[in-house]
């Protein structure tokens, strides 16, 4: 039976589709062997907004998730669908606390329809998988991995997460 | 494999170092930073940092004063400078001052992380070139050179002394005790072990042919000289030269030889441009130059020019203690060399080599050793797997007269048909030593 106390909680700020926030449940589920409960919430991210950038700050918003939504035993994840940046990088697809309890991840880069391309929302799924995925492999404590296919390999264009898969290489599942 | 890579962030900003902590975290470097440029230098001053990356604006001291001070600490370190305003005289200086890069914030994420990646790539090739060179020392190094008895301490001693000078060495000793090893391992222990130890055997080429081969020779010079061609001199440069057997070379090239030595100027066959070449000359020989320069078959002031430094190599005979410590260092190199499993050697075996003379020297050991490997069953070194034990001088003899006409023999032969040594180590007086060679009818060789 399932541990409640080492679940996964992923919470929306903003509005997701049902169809692809239940699909990432049950894959986040499969991938971890964790319950995971979904939870959307109404909160107004112009505060993360930096007018000069025209983007919204990642290490504000990662504050804010941990220091109002996390729990010790949880790994809480905020989902965006905003341009997200950290002062250092013109942007960021999610960042996370490395070993802590939450992490973020945008899907505002992650549809085809920012390149120039018909939207796909079977790609766009299995692209937020994939960094929900890689953000929690990080509060579990997983650096980025070397292997191709590994879902921890780090991503820079949708290119690179398209060519990795959504699992774990044995070697970082062996260390989760 | 090597320790993770650790980066020190030197930004006022608290959100930057926040950024590039969890960043650079999340790409599996360790990770440290300072607020300010005072703070960065003494975590320096402390701890060893792979990587800095540092902005230039801050408050107090400026990064690029930073650069400065940590060049002047480690030139090697790898400093990366960032900044928010981007000038081209800020950029230039900062490349001027040593810094490995300078890139303008934000960053896209993929420039982030090519930079560090190559940065981290420079310190692995770095570290791997190290270690190279290390191994490549230590290859030629004393180690190699295997002999606890005083006279070997003695002439390591010597080597270690003469290693950090520049003066020229002979090393004398007879055929087989080590003497090519020795230069190595004075090379190998000197400034100029980063540059090539060249090694020439003066006594296998010809006049003409040892010419060209020190000194090279230019395109066309003589029928077969198709191209130019770089002399052993040459190629020395910041080096040594290794001349082995020099007591072989004719009387033209020890002119040749000595003029070269005074000058270190010298020109290619069929040449016209002097060369300079900076070069330490190690010479070897088994023979008594002291005596060829009486009988005038070796020049004298070659003699003195080469003579600064003489290291003798006393032969295995003498020796004898170093036989067992050298046997298992042969039995352990060809044992690996040959990929089996440790062998050892029979004490009755043992006892046989350390009676044995070894004409050969060391040589002769290394040789018996190894076929004994090869015809032996693979586990212990028996007598019978020594080609030695027939020549045993006890073997056939059954009298004692026999036996002391053999031994006086020996003793002879060792020291040369000097009467009074020979009397000396037989314990007998010279009278009843002459009275032996009289009884026994004993001849001094020609």
């Amino acid at each position: 039976m399932q541990n409640p106390d080492n679940a996964i909680q992923l919470i929306s700020l903003g509005s997701f589709d049902k169809n692809l926030m239940l699909n990432t449940t049950k894959a986040l589920e499969k991938i971890f062997g964790r319950i995971v409960y979904y939870q959307q919430v109404y909160q107004d991210l112009s505060v993360f907004f930096d007018a000069n950038r025209r983007q919204y700050n990642g290490n504000q918003l990662l504050q804010f998730i941990n220091e109002n939504y996390a729990k010790e035993g949880t790994k809480t994840v905020g989902l965006v669908n905003v341009d997200l940046f950290i002062p250092i990088l013109t942007f960021i697809y999610g960042q996370a606390y490395l070993n802590g309890n939450s992490g973020i991840a945008s899907m505002y880069r992650l549809g085809n329809e920012r390149y120039g391309l018909k939207p796909n929302p079977q790609i766009l799924e299995e692209r937020f998988i994939k960094e929900v995925v890689h953000e929690l492999g990080h509060c579990y404590g997983l650096i980025h991995c070397h292997q191709p296919d590994c879902v921890m390999r780090s991503s820079t264009y949708v290119e690179d997460i398209d060519q990795k898969n959504s699992t774990f290489c044995s070697h970082c599942r062996n260390l989760l | 494999m090597r320790k993770k890579i650790s980066l020190l962030i030197v930004d006022d900003e608290e959100s930057v170092r926040d950024s590039l902590f969890n960043w650079f975290i999340e790409d599996g470097y360790s990770v440290s930073c300072a607020e300010n440029a005072k703070t960065a230098l003494k975590m320096i001053e402390e701890d060893q940092f792979d990587i800095i990356l540092s902005d230039i604006k801050m408050p107090g001291m400026d990064g690029l004063e930073m650069l400065g001070r940590i060049k002047a600490m480690n030139e090697n370190a790898i400093v990366i400078m960032m900044t928010a305003f981007a000038t081209v005289d800020t950029a230039v200086q900062a490349l001027k001052e040593g810094a490995f890069d300078y890139v303008t914030k934000p960053f896209d994420p993929d420039d982030l992380s090519h930079l560090i990646r190559n940065a981290s790539r420079q310190i692995i090739l770095k570290d791997e070139n190290e270690n190279l060179r290390e191994k490549v020392i230590s290859l030629e190094n004393v180690h190699d050179i295997i002999g606890s008895s005083p006279e070997m301490q003695q002439v390591l001693r010597e080597v270690e002394s003469v290693a950090q000078s520049n003066a020229s060495v002979i090393i004398t000793g007879e055929s087989g005790t080590g003497k090519e090893l020795i230069a190595r391992a004075i090379h190998a222990n000197s400034s100029r072990r980063l540059f090539p130890l060249v090694s020439v055997h003066c006594g296998a080429l010809t006049e003409s042919l040892l010419e060209s081969e020190l000194f090279g020779h230019e395109k066309g010079a003589f029928t077969g000289a198709v191209y130019n061609r770089k002399g052993r001199f040459e190629m020395a440069d910041s080096g040594t030269i290794f001349l082995d057997e020099i007591a072989t070379i004719s009387m033209k090239m020890q002119i040749e030889l000595l003029r070269v030595l005074e000058t270190k100027t010298f020109m290619r066959v069929g040449g016209t441009k002097q060369i300079h070449s900076d070069f330490r000359v190690i010479c070897a020989t088994n023979r008594d130059l002291k005596k060829m320069v009486d009988a005038g078959t070796f020049r004298e002031d070659l003699y003195y020019r080469l003579n600064v430094v003489n290291i003798f190599i006393p032969p295995l005979r003498d020796r004898k203690e170093d036989i067992p410590l050298l046997a298992n260092y042969f039995i352990d190199k060809f044992c690996k060399s040959m990929s089996r499993s440790k062998i050892t050697i029979d004490p009755t075996a043992m006892k046989r080599l350390q009676e044995f003379d070894f004409p050969g020297n060391v040589r002769e050991l290394e040789n018996m050793i190894e076929r004994a490997i090869v015809i032996g069953n693979g586990k212990e070194i028996k007598v019978k797997d020594l080609p030695i034990q027939s020549q045993s001088p006890v073997s056939n003899i059954e009298s004692l007269e026999d036996l002391e006409k053999a031994h006086i023999v020996s003793i002879l032969q060792k020291y040369e048909w000097n009467i009074s040594r020979s009397s000396k180590a037989l314990g007998v007086d010279r009278v009843t030593l002459y009275n032996k060679i009289k009884k026994y009818d004993l001849k001094a060789p020609e």
